[in-house]
């Protein structure tokens, strides 16, 4: 059996991509993210792979545009403002079909912020975030051996629909130490190469042409129906959720990331005071799990949505839940985090105890 | 009497015809590219990063694997094309809005990397595709959609020198300005673009060519006068030169 | 069981580091662990501090406001945190550098003079491993062993000359937390 270590999130990050095939990251230090670059400067040179520090996150995204255009695995992680100055070459990555990773490790924001743990940029991740018509698969891990595991995931997933795919994290997964087990490494050799489409040169056939462009609005129209096809395809087949004790329960938290984590902890608290709680943790914020929320929730008394912004993912919760339950919400913001003590007051106010 | 090709249509340009206005000279500039591809035989190995501006459809007009970049980060994304594949030959293809305004921190770190790509910049002191507004690279007093007084030091700084700052990187392993309105002009431009391209398949470096272009469009002059005033007006402020050579003489 | 901790001081006194061998010796003992940096300007010479949880389940929060444990380097880590020790819990004073007492008398105090131990072993540098040695004596929550192999893993490589003296700092801490306690 594969051996437990005791890493920092970050580091999870970084090996998980390695073992998945990735040798090839581009990265500009912003906090709380930095030890993810400065692993992958160490580790890239080890595995015969690529590192370079950017001159800023707007030449890193392009650089990973550049590295997936051959159809190679290719990772950056940045956190907020910085994922805020990638968004022109994420747009084009979308609409040009490439295959990446994107790690957003989110602090307070809006503008510099801070740099502490936030969820402030649900909106920016799954309601588009640059311009066009597109979507990013986003996943939201709680634990660092969900973030390993998420990260294999995100790789397969991009290469599967040839679309970028985020994993959101926050300043608490970046930064908490727990041991996991990575899986084995994967030969790049033996991923797919993507002969259909990558740029690799034109020897012996038709040339090959990446790009999201197209002067003619009835070829683009054509390219953004293909893309609205494959958003279905995702939709209907790649959304992840974990359910934790909600048979019985009268009363559901959703939360992602590291609030729904926290939440746990309420769930058991609130058990042992006799209120029956069960938490909703969705795992990809897109696609969005509105339809099995929206199953869950009928006939429950309360619906407490947690988040550490003004109540991004509550858009969603409320679509899911409709009039099926009364939904309450609360916020933490500009880099606090709430201890399960503090959340469980808030619970119970809402219920009048 | 049986009859010789004495000139033909290089491999290296698609069947395509080209899109652009009569007397531009960017026709000019795409043919010594694919020429030189065609005889350093790496158009199977070529990756074309067209920009954006009016040669963003360069994807459609090399016959290589090609790509379309963000205005202005073509030589990012040829970096991570580079890196990711260090046995295919990069080159970007750019103009000055692209490359000498939106694009500025992009080249200079490639060059400063000593990315081993090649970079075409074609500079006409005018932005082409969004109508004629002043570039980096217009000169003083030049009239544009934006400067109709003509450019104003007082207000839009002065006509940038892309070269001369590129010159200063240490990554450069060829560099040189050409202008291509003559014929004999156009020989020795091919000639430094076929450097700038041995530059990268020798390893030594980054390369690139400013090519003095025209732009009678959005000059407002027809093709043959706008040829005379680049000499007049254009190579006074951008001199013409090899300002970095490490790839030697040709064999 | 779930055992909350917390490590506080000045940054440089080893706070984090003592927290992570702890999480370490926690894997090895096959519990689930967590350790959680406080992080930021702090990080650079400010107080610093961070949280473990070691628990024979799964560690649901990361993040707590009371803890089982509670060690305090310093005096404003004494003032910030003494109030969330929970009843009954420990707080692990270092009395080196803090001349004051807490005030609880529902918890179990225990003073250890951190720099004198580590001076007498001629490193300075181990004060904290005198203190993580105490927590361990003083609680119980992790067998000396473990903590032991935790402190070599951490300690490999370059700095394995150093695992003697910690050791030592480690086995000198937790007789004072074992003695502090028998009174």
């Amino acid at each position: 059996m594969a051996e437990r270590v005791l890493v920092k999130g970050t580091e999870a990050i970084g090996e998980a991509a390695v073992r998945a095939g990735c040798r090839l990251f581009f990265g500009y230090p912003i906090t709380p993210q930095n030890e993810l670059p400065e692993y992958m400067s160490k580790r890239m040179p080890e595995v015969n792979g690529s590192f370079l520090q950017t001159e800023s996150e707007v030449a890193t995204i392009n650089m990973v545009y550049g590295a997936a255009c051959t159809g190679r695995r290719v990772m950056t992680s940045t956190s907020s403002p910085g994922f805020s100055l990638m968004q022109e070459g994420v747009s084009y990555m979308a609409g040009a079909q490439l295959p990446a990773v994107l790690v957003n490790v989110v602090r307070g924001g809006p503008g510099l912020g801070d740099i502490q743990p936030a969820q402030s940029d649900y909106w920016q991740a799954t309601k588009g975030g640059g311009h066009g018509d597109y979507k990013l698969i986003v996943l939201a891990p709680s634990t660092l051996q969900e973030a390993v595991d998420l990260v294999s995931l995100a790789f397969d997933l991009a290469d599967k629909y040839r679309n970028p795919v985020l994993i959101l994290a926050d300043g608490v997964i970046g930064q908490i130490m727990e041991p996991v087990t990575f899986p084995e490494f994967k030969d790049p050799n033996t991923l797919p190469k993507h002969d259909d489409w990558a740029l690799q040169g034109a020897i012996g056939r038709e040339k090959h042409v990446v790009t999201s462009f197209d002067i003619d609005p009835v070829v683009l129209e054509k390219m953004n129906l293909e893309l609205v096809e494959k958003f279905k395809k995702i939709e209907s087949t790649e959304k992840r959720w974990e359910e934790y004790k909600l048979d019985d329960a009268d009363v559901v938290i959703t939360a992602f990331g590291t609030i729904g984590r926290i939440s746990k902890s309420v769930v058991t608290r609130a058990r042992q005071e006799g209120i029956k709680v069960g938490l909703f943790r969705p795992i990809t914020l897109w696609p969005f799990p509105y339809k099995r929320l929206e199953e869950i929730v009928k006939g429950k008394k309360l619906v407490l949505d947690v988040e550490l912004n003004m109540g991004q993912m509550l858009e969603d919760v409320k679509l899911a839940v409709k009039d099926n339950a009364p939904v309450a919400f609360y916020k933490r913001m500009g880099g606090m985090v709430p201890t399960p003590e503090e959340i469980l007051d808030v619970l119970k106010m809402e219920l009048g105890r | 009497m049986a009859m010789q090709i004495i000139q033909k249509k290089p491999e290296s340009l698609t069947e395509k015809e080209f899109t652009y206005c009569p007397g531009c000279t960017h026709g000019i500039a795409h043919r010594l590219v694919a020429e030189v591809l065609d005889e350093l035989g790496v158009r199977e190995k070529t990756i074309t990063v067209g920009p954006v501006g009016c040669s963003v459809f360069a994807y459609q007009f090399f016959n290589t694997d090609a790509t379309v970049a963000a205005h202005g980060r073509a030589p990012a994304v040829a970096t991570g094309i580079k890196r990711a594949r260090p046995d295919l030959c990069v080159f970007t293809y750019q103009g000055d809005g692209d490359l000498a305004a939106i694009g500025t921190a992009e080249i200079i770190h490639a060059a400063n990397r000593g990315e081993k790509i090649t970079t075409i910049f074609i500079n006409n002191a005018i932005y082409g595709m969004t109508g004629g507004q002043m570039a980096p690279t217009t000169l003083l007093g030049m009239k544009t959609t934006t400067t109709p007084y003509g450019r104003n030091a007082n207000n839009d700084g002065y006509p940038i020198h892309v070269s001369e700052m590129v010159k200063e990187t240490k990554g450069v392993a060829f560099l040189a300005r050409v202008k291509i309105n003559t014929p004999q002009d156009v020989q020795k431009a091919r000639k430094a673009i076929k450097k700038a391209f041995l530059a990268q398949l020798k390893g030594l470096g980054f390369g690139m060519v400013e090519v003095l272009s025209t732009c009678p469009t959005n000059w407002g002059l027809d093709p043959a006068s706008a040829l005379k005033w680049l000499d007049e007006h254009m190579v006074p402020e951008y001199p013409l030169g090899v300002f970095v050579d490490k790839v030697g003489e040709e064999q | 069981m779930t055992t909350r901790m917390i490590f506080a001081g000045f940054g440089g006194q080893g706070v984090m580091l003592m927290g992570q061998i702890i999480s370490l010796a926690g894997m090895i003992e096959g519990k689930y662990v967590t350790w959680m940096p406080s992080y930021g300007p702090e990080m650079r010479g400010g107080t610093a501090n961070c949280t473990v949880v070691l628990s024979d389940e799964e560690v649901a929060s990361p993040v707590t406001d009371k803890a089982e444990v509670i060690v305090v380097m310093n005096i404003p880590s004494l003032v910030k945190f003494q109030t969330d020790v929970t009843p009954n819990g420990f707080l692990l004073i270092n009395q080196s550098v803090i001349d004051r007492d807490a005030d609880r008398s529902d918890i179990h105090v225990i003073k250890v003079p951190c720099n004198e131990v580590a001076d007498e072993l001629g490193n300075l540098k181990v004060a904290n491993m005198v203190m993580l040695g105490a927590v361990i004596g003083g609680t119980d929550i992790i067998s000396t062993d473990n903590l032991f192999k935790a402190l070599e893993k951490k300690l490999s490589g370059g700095k394995s000359s150093l695992i003697e003296v910690n050791k030592k700092a480690i086995t000198k801490g937790y007789e004072i937390g074992k003695m502090a306690l028998a009174k």
